[in-house]
């Protein structure tokens, strides 16, 4: 009897052994969700890099577009899936996540040549919740103005670095050519929180406008939301494309690409695009701050795609060496070295715009620099506010509204409603969500 | 006397239908034309038409990117199984129906069909935490299961029309032979109704091949079908048309063909029953 105890431990200990040694052999798989978009695209093209410098470690890549990744990932995290070990998230979800505790603090733990100090202090601020960071930049951007230098200087101006809403109107009024099919101004119409949304929250900041007040009142019938509004109709109306209310980010590229813009207010990320070898327009692009009104903000927007662990992955060690491989110092020399440097994620750390290769391949790069820093996601507005975010408010019921007011907004533009019509909806409708959400 | 249809009438309806035909096949030709051109040339304005520069950098591109042979194999086995499950399943149930009745058995008809109504997210979370306690997330046989309970409802309705449309004398015929209920079924029933049961397989294994809703969410890498492959490719931040085009080509691809040499069956089933 005891030998048969013996025999049969000794089995299932050579068994689990076996299968132990079996599972180091093959390593720690760990599942990456991450968008579409060609810095992405690049990283799971580096791979091998990273397999070679960790060979225990296997990657999996589930690649998604944006809203379904955002869908996925909620549903994932907020069930404790762990089907993921590394997630792509925004700078909106990251404040909100952390102070739910669906997200692992990297303030421990990464590579040793990490470095978190050369973050770009403004990108890393909007992903630090009580000073712990819950997700490593992987690139970051905020908006600029895109401009057509040729048809700046036929219509006889100069475009300054940091231009006002009021001189970008009337350069736009100068530059539109309907004849020839051209456009003084794109700009976000396309309903959505992170289209229209993003452009006008972002704009409405320079305008000395809020969202809420810092009891959480909805302020869209005060006078800048006003202002903000009826400057952006009237301007759009006056040197806008046709059908404005349907183009987003891609529309607008599309737009600009092939010569009819003359200017296009969009993320800085756009820059290599407007001036790569599809660009038709590619050699004849400047770049300026997005437009301000004097009061102190500009009208840009701040955000960053940037790496994070969920707190249900089970491999969380693994899943901190390969994030600080993907947004550590080196990525961007591996990047360089086999794309070259024009090609390396922008605007997440210091010591990239203080590199002279760097600074000569991308000429957006000072712009790109400019703007982010511009940008303050602790403190977006003219007037106090109780929320963080520039382009949006880091609440988990805000891109529910922001849809439905972008609606309002961009049906404004179509011409079914006025604005102030738009305007007292878009209060009505916040102030119930925001009621019902019991603030 | 019949109607006379002169020949012009004739060309008329000739031409009519064909405009029509192309109006409804003009965005997969569009596609497929989009999926040979280079990213410039997918967004050029006006339009290019047959006279690009064609290419297929955009196939090379996504066959590099991705692993079609899998999410292809994945999305196979997930449509013909859960449609093969459901038409196992549904068969029994729409011969009950349809042979003996009972005095609830319209509503019945009608509740299933009510399911159909419901918001497919609705559902959504108690289904992925029974997965995840069953653990079975990621898995092929999650999604047959799932898109077989999906498609039962559209399944048993189809097979319900079909066999009331067989004389009950036969099957009582078979009886009296001596048959039981299961030679009834397998031996008398099933023949008589292939072209139905036949209709019913193919229209749900195009539903089921593009279900996207819970394909794409109740799976990451493992069973991740050719639609979590198409949504790999749409980007709001950059043009990627072209590629995006190759990958949706690649994904109906195989759906397409499929429909193409079975198609006087399925317009058979569909108008089936309908005419009467």
């Amino acid at each position: 009897m005891k030998l048969k105890q013996i025999l049969l431990t000794s089995a299932v200990g050579f068994g689990l052994s076996a299968s132990i040694a079996a599972a180091d052999a093959h390593g720690t798989t760990i599942t990456i969700a991450t968008v579409n978009n060609g810095d992405m695209i690049r990283m799971q093209g580096l791979t091998e890099d990273f397999n070679a410098k960790h060979p225990g470690i296997n990657v999996e890549w589930v690649t998604l577009e944006e809203n379904v990744l955002r869908q996925n990932l909620t549903t994932d995290i907020s069930t404790g899936g762990g089907a993921y070990d590394v997630m792509t998230i925004g700078t909106y979800e990251v404040p909100i996540w952390a102070n739910n505790g669906w997200l692992v603090s990297l303030n421990e733990g990464m590579a040793d040549d990490y470095n978190k100090d050369d973050l770009l202090p403004a990108i890393a601020g909007g992903l630090t919740v009580d000073g712990e960071l819950y997700a490593s930049p992987f690139y970051g951007e905020s908006s600029m103005v895109m401009y057509r230098t040729d048809l700046m200087e036929k219509a006889g101006l100069e475009m300054p670095d940091a231009p006002t809403w009021t001189f970008i109107r009337e350069a736009a009024a100068a530059m539109t050519d309907r004849a020839n099919d051209i456009n003084g101004i794109c700009a976000r119409g396309k309903a959505g929180w992170g289209e229209n949304g993003a452009f006008l929250t972002a704009m409405s900041n320079s305008f000395g406008a809020r969202w809420f007040d810092e009891d959480w009142n909805a302020q869209f019938d005060s006078p800048e939301w006003a202002d903000t509004l009826s400057f952006y109709l009237d301007m759009m109306n006056e040197s806008g494309p046709a059908g404005a209310a349907n183009n987003g980010f891609n529309e607008n590229l599309t737009l600009f690409q092939q010569g009819k813009c003359g200017m296009w207010i969009d993320a800085t990320v756009a820059a290599s695009f407007v001036t790569g070898a599809d660009s038709t327009v590619a050699d004849k692009v400047g770049f300026a701050l997005a437009p301000d009104n004097g009061l102190g903000k500009r009208g840009n927007w701040l955000w960053a795609w940037s790496l994070a662990i969920p707190s249900s992955s089970e491999k969380q060690d693994a899943a901190k060496t390969f994030i600080s491989w993907a947004t550590g110092p080196a990525y961007a020399e591996l990047v360089a070295g086999n794309e070259g440097w024009a090609n390396v994620p922008p605007g997440t750390r210091t010591s990239l715009y203080e590199n002279a290769d760097y600074l000569a391949a991308a000429p957006f790069a000072k712009m790109t620099l400019e703007s982010i820093l511009a940008a303050d996601p602790t403190n977006p507005t003219v007037k106090p506010v109780p929320y963080t975010g520039v382009q949006f408010v880091a609440i988990p019921e805000f891109a529910g509204i922001a849809n439905q007011v972008g609606q309002q907004f961009s049906d404004a533009l179509a011409g079914n409603q006025t604005a102030e019509q738009a305007l007292a909806n878009a209060q009505e409708l916040t102030t119930e969500e925001m009621e019902a959400a019991g603030y | 006397m019949a109607r006379a249809i002169t020949p012009q009438k004739k060309v008329m309806w000739t031409a009519l239908a064909w405009a029509f035909g192309l109006l409804m096949f003009f965005p997969i030709l569009w596609t497929f034309l989009t999926s040979f051109k280079t990213e410039a040339a997918a967004i050029s304005d006006p339009p290019v038409w047959l006279f690009f520069d064609w290419t297929l950098e955009n196939y090379a591109a996504v066959q590099e990117r991705s692993n079609y042979p899998k999410a292809l194999m994945n999305s196979i086995i997930i449509a013909v199984g859960s449609t093969l499950l459901g038409i196992l399943i549904a068969v029994p149930a729409a011969w009950a129906m349809a042979f003996v009745p009972g005095r609830k058995t319209k509503d019945i008809l009608l509740w299933m069909l009510s399911t159909k109504m419901l918001p497919a997210v609705g559902v959504l979370y108690p289904l992925v935490l029974l997965a995840k306690w069953l653990g079975v997330m990621d898995s092929r046989i999650l999604l047959i299961v799932v898109l077989m309970l999906i498609n039962l409802p559209i399944i048993v309705w189809m097979l319900y029309t079909y066999f009331r449309e067989i004389p009950g004398e036969i099957l009582e015929a078979a009886r009296m032979d001596g048959a039981g209920l299961r030679s009834e079924i397998i031996y008398v029933l099933t023949p008589m109704a292939l072209p139905g049961i036949a209709s019913t397989v193919l229209l749900n294994i195009i539903l089921a091949w593009n279900e996207a809703f819970w394909t794409i969410l109740l799976t990451t890498v493992n069973a991740a079908p050719l639609t979590a492959f198409i949504a790999s490719f749409s980007a709001p931040e950059g043009l990627f048309y072209a590629k995006l085009s190759a990958a949706s080509m690649m994904a109906i691809a195989p759906i397409l063909i499929m429909g193409w040499f079975s198609q006087k069956q399925l317009v058979r089933g569909l108008t089936f029953g309908a005419v009467k």
